[in-house]
């Protein structure tokens, strides 16, 4: 159980400004600006929940996350994970916490993998026999039985990034902080991480908080999604809400010959050259089966296609919506 | 302390996988300090004594400090590319894991190389024991190792110190060298050479000569007290501040990236 | 040209940017300055018929050494030099319409430069208001003032011009980090950076003046206080102009054969 309560971070960054007179003022009198990381963030996530934690850059994902995780103290507002203040029992806390981090590593580089695992063994006081068993079943999981005995820095990001999410894992922690963990990777490393993710949440239970850029990880993984935007929490719904909420409007892609689109109040013409027309349609105005009959009266058709709103727009859209 | 060695052996697993480097960084720490040796050995072919005290007493004096600082620079590196550390965010790895951070902080990082330094500094160690003139008393040996100890204690102190500060400003941490390699040049000589206000300063507010200049008094027989030989102790105090700052500036701490 | 002072005009201001680095920096120079000048007040009180020059000519020497360490310390490297060496990174420079080994030497002048002229009043300033002998005084004279400026000039030279080898160095090693702490510490102690090379025995002195490292910082502080005067200051200001020509030849040799290699190598 993780619950968070109008917690707030404030930062103080220096300003600095272009010009040398600026400058040399600069050597004796320097302006400090405050950031709001984190204005006021609530929200509770139940026990093997799969959340995912999305928000523009510079909204305060990640200063969340590394609240969750015990790395920042926060300015104000209460926190309480499992029972515990993460940053007031940090080494308890942590115990029960797995982190990656997408952009750093956590394995030594010069050695091989299964060194720095066995390292980390020890350093989170894992017992062998728990440890072989972990081992044996994210190495089969992850399908990285091969590379654990190759040197870090020799591994593509791929295999590098399965290893890092196997050594965050070793030690079998409740909850599951994933910061981007498919930046950077191919059609087939990320669709190896997703089914990782996904079998872990349901086999063991695990808590998965997610916070990416890619909504195809939203959408391939979570039901729930919380949506931050100037260290404030914009949103808290389920996908399939979200969906429901923003997506009366469909897309039809016409190819056509013969005869002019005429134009109706319902439906907005987006683009129309060269015999293709993408348009949009209101379908709580006009049904969509309305909608084709009067285009094939009006154009030859020679294809069409429906789509709903792709789950980036939405999230752009709603971007656009509380004007972050 | 099993874990300890581990991350030692890691380590020194890693650092093996470049040899030459490693002989070459020490080679150059040994020669560093051998050139401070040779300047030394210079001035006393020119001028003999300084304030009445001897080349091999003097000796004693820079082995000391540079044996404790190399020591403490070899194992407690960690806090001496501790900005490195949070400017790389890998203290938010460190603060994700079950373990005391200042634990974690000291195996992130261990510079083998340093040996060279340490090499050097024993040396002189073995060769001014003898040439020093001092009858080696248990009571002198047992001052020596204090000495010794001691300078590992406030080394480590101003190791921390300097990791504290980097919290607040990465910018100003050069002002720390004065303090750190500061006492490391200028603690080859007994801290009394530069006057009275320098050994106070030294005395009371960074405690080098605590281990570096009473003891060394007792120990070629300026003084007789020997409670003199017990001062190094004191320093084990001067680290109580440093971490109980430490431990300010990682409640401040801001982390880095988005 | 004008690329070059605008390299200069961006280094200089992004060193004002860092406001904290520059106090710290200069309050450790001073502090170091201040050390060592205390530390030979010892040797002085000891035995003063052995000082080689008087009291406040060394301070001086001392002072304008701390004032101009960023022109003179043998330690500081331009990072991006070795990286681009190491990572093959070379390539793209060696597309610029410009000739590599000049551009390497003024790039190193510009970052010293600037930091020096950040850093060099400061101290000066406050060292000309301590005490009698503790503070820098006045050039010797006005011909010393004159022959100083233009040995200081040629000083700097020699030194990049050697540091110019320890960078190629970097071609024929896989790490340069122990070739570069080698040297630091090798030019640090013959250029006169530990203690000033009047302070030797005499016997050892000639060893110290037929190396290169003489002719860096040692020749211009010692014309400044006085210590070397008339065709003695004349004749060190020749082999300062000798080793600088010999230094850049060798430079250029040595940069000529590494990039024919990187050539065959194909980078």
């Amino acid at each position: 159980m993780i619950e968070l309560r109008h917690i707030q971070k404030t930062f103080r960054v220096s300003r600095r400004s272009a010009g040398l007179s600026q400058a040399v003022k600069s050597l004796f009198r320097r302006e400090y600006e405050t950031v709001n990381a984190l204005q006021d963030v609530s929200f509770t996530i139940r026990d093997g929940e799969m959340v995912g934690y999305i928000g523009p850059n510079g909204a305060g994902k990640s200063s969340t996350i590394k609240i969750m995780s015990g790395v920042l103290t926060p300015d104000g507002g209460e926190c309480t994970i499992n029972g515990r203040v993460p940053w007031k029992e940090r080494t308890a806390h942590v115990r029960e916490i797995g982190v990656v981090f997408g952009q750093r590593s956590q394995l030594w580089w010069d050695v091989p993998v299964i060194d720095s695992f066995e390292l980390i063994r020890d350093i989170y006081r894992v017992d062998s026999q728990a440890y072989h068993k972990t081992l044996s079943r994210l190495t089969e999981l992850l399908q990285i039985g091969e590379i654990v005995k190759t040197p870090a820095r020799q591994l593509s990001l791929g295999q590098r990034m399965r290893c890092e999410i196997a050594a965050s894992l070793l030690h079998n922690p409740k909850i599951l902080f994933l910061d981007e963990p498919t930046i950077g990777l191919d059609a087939v490393s990320k669709l190896a991480v997703r089914d990782f993710i996904r079998a872990i949440n349901r086999e063991n239970g695990t808590t998965v908080i997610l916070t990416t850029h890619d909504m195809q990880d939203i959408e391939a993984l979570t039901e729930r999604i919380l949506l931050i935007g100037k260290g404030r929490i914009l949103l808290d719904g389920s996908l399939s809400d979200l969906k429901a909420r923003n997506s009366s409007h469909k897309t039809l892609t016409v190819a056509y010959e013969g005869g002019v689109l005429p134009s109706w109040e319902e439906i907005t013409v987006k683009e129309n050259k060269e015999g293709r027309a993408v348009l949009s349609v209101d379908t709580r105005t006009l049904s969509i089966s309305e909608a084709i009959s009067r285009i094939s009266a009006a154009v030859g058709v020679k294809d069409i296609s429906v789509t709903g709103e792709s789950i980036d727009e939405l999230v752009v859209s709603l971007y656009q919506e509380f004007a972050i | 302390m099993k874990l300890y060695f581990k991350f030692v052996a890691m380590q020194l697993k890693c650092q093996m996988q470049y040899k030459a480097s490693f002989f070459m960084m020490a080679l150059g720490q040994f020669l560093v300090s051998f050139t401070a040796f040779l300047s030394i050995f210079f001035l006393f072919t020119r001028f003999h004594t300084v304030q009445d005290y001897s080349f091999s007493e003097i000796l004693i004096c820079f082995s000391v400090i540079l044996t404790s600082f190399s020591l403490t620079e070899c194992f407690v590196r960690g806090f001496d590319v501790f900005p490195r550390l949070i400017q790389s965010g890998n203290l938010d790895r460190i603060l994700v894991r079950p373990r005391g951070e200042i634990f974690q902080v000291l195996t992130s990082t261990i510079e083998f190389s340093r040996v060279g330094r340490f090499l050097q500094a024993a040396a002189m160690l073995i060769y001014a024991i003898p040439a020093s003139g001092i009858a080696w008393t248990p009571d002198k040996i047992f001052t020596l190792l204090l000495m010794l100890i001691g300078g590992i204690a406030v080394f480590s102190g101003l190791f921390i110190l300097y990791a504290a500060l980097s919290f607040f400003t990465i910018e100003g941490l050069e002002f720390m060298n004065i303090f750190t390699d500061g006492s490391r040049e200028f603690g080859r000589y007994p801290l009394s050479v530069y006057g009275e206000g320098i050994l106070k300063f030294y005395t009371y507010i960074i405690p080098i000569a605590l281990f570096q200049y009473y003891p060394f008094l007792y120990l070629i027989g300026r003084s007789d007290d020997f409670r003199l030989s017990l001062l190094p102790l004191l320093g084990f105090l001067f680290v109580i501040p440093c971490y109980a700052f430490f431990r300010f500036g990682l409640r401040h701490y801001q982390s880095t990236g988005s | 040209m004008k690329q070059y002072s605008s390299f200069f005009r961006i280094r200089f201001l992004a060193g004002l940017q860092y406001r904290t680095a520059a106090w710290a920096g200069i309050s450790t120079q001073f502090a170091w300055g201040g050390m060592t000048i205390l530390l030979f007040r010892a040797f002085y009180e000891s035995d003063a018929s052995s000082f080689p020059m008087p009291f406040s000519s060394l301070s001086t020497y001392l002072w304008l050494q701390q004032a101009l360490l960023a022109m003179f310390m043998a330690w500081f490297f331009d990072n991006d030099i070795f990286d681009s060496i190491s990572n093959g990174g070379i390539a793209y420079e060696l597309c610029r319409p410009c000739d590599l080994y000049s551009m390497w030497f003024v790039k190193n002048m510009a970052i010293r430069l600037s930091r020096t002229v950040l850093r060099c009043v400061p101290i000066l300033l406050v060292a000309a208001f301590l005490p009698a002998p503790y503070s820098v005084t006045l050039p010797a004279g006005w011909t010393a003032g004159l022959l100083f400026v233009v040995s200081l000039l040629l000083g700097f030279l020699v030194l990049i011009a050697f540091s110019m080898l320890i960078y190629l160095s970097a071609f024929y090693t896989i790490s340069s980090l122990g070739i570069r702490l080698l040297a630091t510490s090798v030019v640090e102690f013959f250029a006169g950076g530990i203690i000033p090379l009047p302070f030797l025995p005499e016997s050892i002195q000639p060893f110290f003046y037929a190396l290169p490292f003489a002719s860096m910082q040692n020749t211009p502080f010692l014309i400044y206080t006085g210590y070397m005067q008339g065709d003695q200051a004349l004749w060190s200001m020749a082999v300062q102009c000798a080793w600088l020509a010999g230094l850049v030849l060798v430079g250029r040799l040595l940069m000529r054969r590494a990039l024919k290699k990187v050539v065959v190598q194909g980078g």
